[in-house]
């Protein structure tokens, strides 16, 4: 029999998955070997909020059914990859053992970023990304009264949502006058910053984290903010972020700087290793967005494109118009094409929110081309397939005003204003092009 | 490191605690149901009216009391919080002790109907005389364990109904459904049949028929004495049997040809209505496995058989018997019987084969080989029973085994163990047939948004019918099953907005086409 080529893939996330399914998919003759030190299964990590909760158990936050990877011939390795000798093409894992391949993925994802602040080690102070998080955050929320949570960003709302299942005051520090500032606008901020508010104990704006205060066990007590002040607490969730998972490539030859350098083939400086998902980081991302895209949906992408470049033919990753979606305790929300934060130069926008009810939308269009950029929603379902087309066929504004109701996708029977929307809009379109 | 801690959801656990209202509301439905313990233990209440509505009012309260402390002060959302930790949720002790009485309440009421005071010889005593009061109020009649049944479960659909109500206020798809469902158990399936019972005297009797139980759910509606009933009655008889026969080939093809199954199953229907109410809180403890899929299949489609080749024989035994009263012969009877199924299994492979799995092929064939040969048997001369077995045996085993066993006892005693929808999933023959209908000839759909799913798992977990909703959406494909009966729950708890079930315009094939890539992965627009 002839020696089948050996692919291996650092990480059983979805990146790494998704590229395993589709090489598999695309192609019979390689032995996929699928690598992880954190579960020996797939699971999403999006779900694991949901296991804290008590709304799923571990097997329900599975993709897959365990005899999916032997039916579709991926090996499975649940082992700790301590080095990549890439001359020689040898994984070298934590037990001395080591493995040849043919083609390396890696797909290791991100861990947590945190930024050093003193008493960082104490007991009862964690982030939340992996499995073991979670079962650490299990043993820390035991008999915990009130927790802190500091980083303005969806982990940190997750976390916030998890620790109140269990009857835990939590205090939520943010860094920005409002929440996810980085990538909201002001008005959806507030709009989701008063949301926090209604369901949380303690939010706290434009506060930043100083220090961390231990008891006389080493575990915390308080945190001390740059005002000051102390905020007693048993736990301490740190969630400021995070940052591609390369440790293991310390002095390999594989070329890397926050992340492992890629070109657009998603390929390193060697020839037959690629990196994909969180860990890759662009020399230059193929359509100017961040070089670092840590996003589910890119992650899946890059998989779906590396299988294709090493069954098929090199393919360039080029990911279209930008999509993103979360939730905050009641409120969905979903992103599409380029909103910023801020208002940047040749943009305008639309924007309708009912304050009752939650609900808020803006549109962003090109000042002088009039094309639909972008759009935001809070508590309305959009739909994908169809804002994708106003996007990419440039759609003047008037008329995405005008058939907006034909991209909800809201469940049967749900209302919005539509013609409020349609009026409140084409009376800015009036007043912003005179 | 180990791949997990076992019980990872359970080692700390949420704060258990119930309100003080939620305690009271406890004791008030306990005492309620009580007093329904010692009627049926002979007690015999001085004045029946009275104490009955004492009961039921004090059922009712309790449910509404603890369900205000349950959701009353959350904000309106999904409300899956320590779903797997609470013992009764979870299989656990209470779930275990539940299923237990609920199946022994079954086991009596289909059984041993005498420990509820049924009299085979004279007047009844014990818990059914208790409703009595109701059951004259509304008929005329004494009440009978039926009755008492019919009653309690009404009851359970409308105060379970608020409750479910109150738990998806956020949601007004499950709010109007809901309100359906108790409407039609209300309405259709408890006062308008026992106001028809009012109109029944020594020379004109209808039976008793809930309009909107069809056959073959309804597996007895064809027996003889129910169809000599009505043609008995003269006009208004033989409309329901008509109405009964256009339910089957006009009324519930059309509808689920535009709406999907769920107008019947999670709209209309009290096995489903129960399902979607009392047993919600059960939903999530459906098998989700390729192997349950598998033998839901088989098991389901094989009862839809059984239910055909009972009532054929029974309604071939009694026709002919009296060549005055049915125009109808045996001869015309049986041809036409092959006739129907033959047109739906060439319709079936003549459009849809290509759709047909390799199991389903093997079943079509496989049964309808079977039926034809045992027709053609009879017609030969070989054997005088149309089906091998006689039509009385036939219909026996299956109101035991189907009827009573299946659909009560497991069906629904079982709610909190295998789930709420034990029955319509893997028994119901009428969810077989809609089911067909709503795969091949429907324009019911749940679309998928895009490439947005982050296969969290929170669509299959919470899918009554065990459908693993996120196997096809997290590759962007729209979700069209036989099974579903469209209750929406999966939509609701999508934390990301990719559900949405639609009534597309057509039947197209695309509707359920598999998505090779990502929405919004634009390489493979230019590079393929």
């Amino acid at each position: 029999m002839i020696e089948m080529k050996r692919i291996a893939i650092i990480g059983n996330g979805i990146s790494g998955v998704t590229a395993a399914r589709h090489i598999r998919k695309r192609s019979a003759k390689y032995q996929i070997t699928l690598i992880s030190a954190e579960s020996e299964h797939f699971f999403s990590r999006t779900a694991l909020m949901y296991l804290f909760m008590g709304h799923m158990r571990y097997e329900d936050i599975k993709p897959y059914e365990d005899n999916f990877w032997k039916k579709n011939r991926i090996e499975l390795l649940f082992k700790y990859v301590e080095r990549v000798e890439g001359h020689r093409n040898t994984l070298i894992f934590q037990d001395g053992k080591e493995l040849f391949y043919d083609e390396l993925i890696i797909a290791s994802g991100s861990q947590p970023k945190t930024f050093g602040w003193k008493g960082e080690e104490l007991k009862g102070v964690q982030t939340l990304y992996s499995l073991q998080d979670l079962q650490k955050l299990e043993k820390n929320s035991k008999n915990v009264q009130r927790a802190v949570i500091v980083g303005g960003g969806l982990i940190g709302v997750e976390l916030a949502e998890m620790l109140m299942t269990r009857g835990i005051l939590v205090t939520f520090l943010v860094r920005e006058p409002y929440f996810w500032g980085n990538v909201l606008p002001k008005e959806e901020g507030d709009l989701v910053s008063r949301h926090l508010r209604s369901h949380l104990h303690d939010l706290r704006l434009d506060t930043e984290l100083d220090e961390i205060l231990a008891d006389e066990n080493g575990s915390v007590r308080a945190v001390r903010t740059k005002d000051g002040e102390e905020i007693e607490c048993q736990l301490l969730g740190l969630t400021t972020g995070v940052k591609p998972n390369i440790g293991f490539l310390k002095n390999s030859d594989i070329k890397t700087e926050q992340g492992v350098l890629v070109n657009k083939y998603l390929q390193t400086n060697l020839p037959n290793v690629f990196a994909i998902g969180d860990c890759a980081q662009f020399y230059k991302h193929p359509t100017g967005r961040n070089n670092i895209e840590q996003l589910w949906y890119s992650g899946k992408m890059m998989g779906e494109t590396i299988a294709h470049t090493i069954c098929v033919s090199p393919l360039a990753y080029q990911p279209g118009m930008w999509f993103n979606s979360a939730k905050f305790f009641d409120i969905e929300y979903q992103t599409y094409g380029s909103v910023n934060p801020f208002k940047a130069d040749k943009e305008l926008s639309l924007y309708w929110e009912d304050t009752n009810e939650e609900k808020c939308m803006r549109l962003v269009y090109d000042a002088e081309e009039n094309n639909l950029l972008g759009v935001n929603v809070l508590g309305i379902r959009m739909r994908h397939a169809v804002i994708e087309q106003w996007v990419n066929n440039k759609m003047p504004i008037e008329k995405v005003v005008s058939e907006l109701k034909k991209a909800n996708f809201d469940p049967e029977f749900f209302t919005v204003n539509w013609r409020k929307i349609k009026n409140t809009f084409n009376d800015q379109l009036k007043q912003l092009v005179p | 490191m180990k791949e997990l801690d076992e019980n990872l959801s359970l080692s700390n656990g949420p704060p258990t605690q119930l309100s003080v209202l939620q305690k009271v509301s406890t004791f008030i439905g306990l005492f309620g149901l009580f007093v329904l313990l010692l009627a049926t233990l002979n007690i015999d209440f001085p004045k029946k009216i009275i104490w009955l509505s004492i009961s039921l009012i004090a059922i009712t309260l309790g449910v509404f009391g603890f369900s205000y402390g349950l959701y009353a002060n959350k904000s309106a959302g999904i409300k899956n919080n320590s779903v797997w930790s609470y013992s009764l949720t979870s299989r656990g002790l209470w779930a275990w002790l539940s299923g237990i009485v609920l199946t022994g309440f079954y086991i009596v009421l289909y059984f041993f109907p005498t420990y509820l005071g049924y009299n085979p010889d004279g007047s009844n005593s014990g818990l059914i005389t208790l409703f009595d009061p109701l059951s004259i109020a509304l008929s005329k009649n004494t009440a009978s364990q039926w009755f008492v049944y019919g009653t309690l479960y009404t009851l359970a659909i409308l105060v379970f109904g608020v409750k479910f109500i109150w738990k998806y206020r956020n949601n007004p798809y499950q709010r109007i459904r809901t309100f359906s469902v108790m409407f039609f158990q209300l309405g259709f399936a408890f006062i308008i049949p026992e106001l028809m019972a009012r109109l029944n005297n020594e020379s004109f009797s209808l039976p008793y028929y809930d309009l909107k139980n069809i056959w073959p759910l309804n597996h007895y509606n064809f027996e003889q004495y129910r169809v000599d009933e009505f043609i008995s009655a003269g006009t208004i008889g033989t409309a329901l049997l008509i109405f009964g026969i256009l339910s089957i080939f006009v009324i519930t093809p059309v509808l689920t040809y535009f709406y999907g199954k769920r107008w019947y199953c999670s709209w209309v229907c009290g096995c489903g209505g129960l399902a979607e109410t009392a047993g919600d809180s059960f939903r999530h403890l459906s098998d989700k496995s390729t192997f349950a899929w598998k033998v839901e299949r088989w098991v389901i489609h094989s009862i839809l058989v059984f239910v055909v080749f009972m009532t054929t024989a029974v309604v071939y035994t009694y026709l002919g018997y009296d060549a005055d009263k049915y125009w109808l012969t045996k001869d015309i009877f049986l041809i036409g019987v092959v006739v129907v199924l033959s047109f739906v299994f060439v319709l079936l492979w003549v459009f849809k084969r290509k759709e047909l799995k390799k199991d389903a092929k093997i079943g079509a064939i496989g049964y309808l080989t079977i039926i034809f040969a045992l027709v053609g048997l009879h017609y030969s001369g070989l054997n005088d029973k149309v089906f091998i077995f006689e039509a009385e045996t036939l219909r026996s085993t299956y109101g035991f085994l189907i009827g009573a066993v299946f659909s009560g006892v497991i069906g629904v005693g079982l709610y909190p163990i295998f789930g709420n929808r034990v029955w319509c999933r893997f028994g119901c023959p009428m969810a077989a047939i809609l089911g067909m209908q709503q795969r091949f000839f429907s324009r019911f759909r749940i679309t998928t948004n895009g490439g947005q799913c982050i296969s969290c798992g929170n669509c299959s977990t919470y899918c009554e019918m065990g459908i693993d909703v996120k196997s096809y959406a997290q590759k962007g494909q729209n979700i069209v099953r036989s099974s579903c009966v469209g209750c929406g729950v999966c939509s609701a708890v999508c934390p990301r907005g990719v559900l949405k079930l639609e009534n597309g315009k057509d039947v197209e094939e695309s509707r359920y086409a598999e998505q090779p890539i990502t929405l919004g992965n634009d390489g493979f627009k230019l590079n393929v």
